[in-house]
C-alpha cells in the first residue's frame, strides 16, 4: 500500500481520534472537576466536612471506575441510544467514554487538590475568605500544576479507551488498526495507526508536564 | 497605647481531643483578657496548647466549652457571616508562613483585599503601601519560593494587616526562622504595634520572644493558664513550675533522666567560614559525635546552635573546649536530654 493510500486513512483515523478524546476530556472534566472537589471539601479534614455525602460519593466513584471500559460501552448502549440518539458510531461513543473518565477525573482532581498544604487553605480561612473563594482563589490555583499534569493523564487514559471504540462501531486510529490492520491483514496500517497514537500519547504528556511545569511558581 | 479596653476576652474556654481510645484535654478552663493596643504573648512548652487557643481565638478550632468575646460579641455563636466580618478584623500569621505559592508577593498581600471586594485600583494603592510597611517593594512580582524564611514572614506580616486589623494574631511567627531573621521580625511587630496601633496576640515557646516584645504574658502549661501577668512581675517573680522552667530557672529535663553529657556550640556569625567541626577532628584528633544542629547559612555566617556529644576524657573535652573558643565561638557543658 503506498503513501497516498495510507495517509489520508491515518488522517481520517487522527481525526476521529481527536473528535472522541477531546469532546470526552472536556465533559468528563465539567462533572469530575466539581466531585473532585466535593471529594475533598466533604472530607473530615475538609472545610466542610460531609461523611455520609462524601463515603456514598467515594464509593459510587470506585464502583463506576472498576468496571472495564468495554463492559460498560455495551452495558451503557440501552443509555448511549437515548442520550445521543444511537447507540453506535464515533460520536455516540463519547457517552460511554465520559461515563467511564468522570469518575477517574474525579479522583485525579481529589488528588492534586489534597497536594495544597492545609495550611494555605487555613490562612486562607483566617482572613475571612468564604468556602467559594478558599476552592476557586485558593485550592484550585495552588493545585493548577498538578490538575494540568493530571489532565494530560486523563487525556492520554480517555486516548486509550478510544481504541476501543471499534467494538461499538466507532472509527479512529484503534479502530483502524483492528478493523483495516490487523482483521484484513494489512500490518502497514496497523503499524501506522498504532505509531499515531504512540506519537500522540507523547506529544500530550509532553504538553501537559511542560505547560504544568511553566505554571508552577513554586520551582525557582 | 495600650487603652485599657479589653479586646478580645476569653472565658472558661475547654477544647477536648478524642477519639475512641484516647481523650485529651487540650485547653482546661482557659480564661484571659487582651487589651487593645497591647502585645500579649501565650507562652507554654509544645503540647501545652498554646496553637489551639490562637486557632481557637479566630474559630480556626472549635473549643467544646467556654466564651470568646471579640469587643463584647461571641465569636463561638456568631453566624457564618458575622465570623468571616471578625476574621477580617484579626489577621493571622504563621510559623509556616503559609503563603500562596502560586501567587506574586502583591498577590498574596492582596488577596484579603480581592476577598473583600476592594477595587483593582484601591488595592494595588494598598498592596504598595504595604510592601513599603515591611520593606519588600522590590519583590512585589517575585513568588514566594524566591524569598528567604524572614521575607516570607514579612509578607504574611503584609497580608495580615492588608485587611486593616485590631488584631495580628501571631502563630509562633518567629519558631522557623533563624535567631537575626528573628529579631527584625520582632522589631517588625513591635513597630506595627506601636506605629499602627494594632493589638497583637502571640504564642510561642521561646522566653526571648516574651521578654522582648510582649507586655503581658499568660504561661500555659497542660492546658491551664498558670500564671498570667505583666512580662517584668512574672519574670520577676515566676511562681509556677513551668514558669521557672521556661525562664530557665529550673533545668529543662527532670532529675531522674540527666541525660547525655553535651557541649552546646553557639553559632552566632563570629566564627570563621570553615568547617568548624571536620577541623576540629583533624586539629584536636578528638572525633566528635554531633547530637542535633540547628543551623543556619546568612551572608555566609553561621547562626545557630550544636550539639555534640561530650568526650569521655577529660583532656579529649579539654582539647575540644579550647579549640572551639579559639574559633570564636561559645560553649557551654549541658546535658541533652
Amino acid at each position: 500500500m503506498s503513501w497516498d493510500q495510507l495517509l489520508p486513512l491515518i488522517l481520517e483515523g487522527l481525526w476521529d481520534t481527536l473528535y472522541m478524546t477531546i469532546p470526552s476530556t472536556v465533559l468528563s472534566y465539567l462533572i469530575g472537576m466539581p466531585l473532585g472537589v466535593l471529594l475533598v471539601i466533604t472530607s473530615k479534614e475538609g472545610i466542610r466536612p460531609m461523611p455520609v455525602l462524601q463515603s456514598v460519593l467515594g464509593v459510587t466513584i470506585n464502583f463506576l471506575r472498576s468496571i472495564p471500559f468495554i463492559i460498560l460501552l455495551v452495558l451503557l448502549f440501552p443509555v448511549t441510544r437515548a442520550v445521543m440518539g444511537r447507540a453506535i458510531g464515533t460520536q455516540s461513543i463519547i457517552f460511554p467514554l465520559v461515563i467511564s473518565a468522570f469518575p477517574y477525573v474525579a479522583r485525579m482532581v481529589e488528588g492534586a487538590i489534597r497536594e495544597v498544604d492545609h495550611g494555605v487553605i487555613e490562612a486562607a480561612q483566617s482572613m475571612g475568605s468564604t468556602d467559594w473563594q478558599v476552592i476557586r482563589k485558593v485550592m484550585i490555583p495552588e493545585a493548577l500544576p498538578s490538575l494540568l499534569n493530571g489532565a494530560a493523564i486523563c487525556m492520554v487514559t480517555i486516548l486509550g479507551y478510544t481504541a476501543m471504540a471499534s467494538a461499538a462501531g466507532g472509527g479512529g486510529l484503534g479502530a483502524l488498526a483492528i478493523t483495516k490492520g490487523l482483521n484484513m491483514r494489512k500490518y502497514e496500517i496497523m503499524y501506522s495507526a498504532s505509531l499515531t497514537l504512540v506519537a500522540m500519547v507523547q506529544i500530550m504528556t509532553l504538553f501537559g508536564n511542560q505547560i504544568s511545569k511553566k505554571l508552577d511558581h513554586r520551582i525557582k | 497605647m495600650v487603652s485599657g479596653q479589653v479586646l478580645i476576652e476569653v472565658n472558661g474556654l475547654k477544647k477536648i481531643f478524642s477519639d475512641a481510645e484516647n481523650r485529651v484535654i487540650a485547653l482546661n478552663d482557659i480564661s484571659l483578657k487582651v487589651l487593645e493596643g497591647e502585645i500579649y504573648g501565650i507562652v507554654g512548652m509544645s503540647g501545652a496548647g498554646k496553637s489551639t487557643l490562637i486557632r481557637c481565638i479566630n474559630r480556626l478550632d472549635t473549643p467544646n466549652e467556654g466564651q470568646i468575646l471579640y469587643r463584647g460579641d461571641d465569636i463561638l455563636l456568631m453566624d457564618r457571616n458575622q465570623l468571616l466580618t471578625t476574621r477580617r478584623k484579626m489577621g493571622m500569621i504563621f510559623q509556616q508562613f503559609n503563603l500562596f505559592m502560586q501567587r506574586t508577593i502583591a498577590e498574596n498581600v492582596r488577596y484579603p483585599l480581592e476577598i473583600a471586594g476592594v477595587s483593582r485600583k484601591k488595592a494595588d494603592q494598598r498592596v504598595m503601601e504595604l510592601l513599603e510597611i515591611v520593606g519588600l517593594t522590590d519583590k512585589a512580582t517575585a513568588y514566594p519560593v524566591q524569598l528567604s524564611g524572614g521575607q516570607r514572614q514579612r509578607v504574611g506580616i503584609a497580608r495580615a494587616l492588608a485587611s486593616e486589623p485590631d488584631v495580628l494574631l501571631c502563630d509562633e511567627a518567629t519558631s522557623a526562622l533563624d535567631p537575626m531573621t528573628t529579631q527584625s521580625i520582632l522589631d517588625l511587630l513591635q513597630d506595627i504595634n506601636r506605629r499602627l496601633g494594632i493589638t497583637i496576640l502571640l504564642i510561642t515557646h521561646e522566653m526571648a520572644v516574651i521578654r522582648q516584645i510582649c507586655h503581658r504574658v499568660a504561661i500555659l502549661d497542660g492546658g491551664r493558664v498558670v500564671e498570667e501577668g505583666s512580662v517584668d512581675e512574672v519574670f520577676l517573680n515566676t511562681k509556677s513550675e513551668a514558669g521557672k522552667r521556661l525562664f530557665g530557672v529550673l533545668p529543662e529535663q527532670s532529675s531522674e533522666d540527666p541525660g547525655v553529657p553535651s557541649l552546646r556550640i553557639v553559632f552566632d556569625g563570629a566564627a570563621a567560614e570553615k568547617p568548624v567541626i571536620s577541623t576540629l577532628s583533624q586539629e584536636t584528633g578528638v572525633s566528635v559525635n554531633i547530637l542535633s544542629a540547628n543551623m543556619n547559612h546568612l551572608q555566609g555566617k553561621m547562626y545557630g546552635q550544636m550539639i555534640i556529644e561530650k568526650p569521655v576524657s577529660e583532656d579529649e573535652n579539654k582539647a575540644v573546649i579550647d579549640y572551639l573558643l579559639k574559633q570564636g565561638l561559645t560553649v557551654k557543658e549541658v546535658n541533652k536530654p
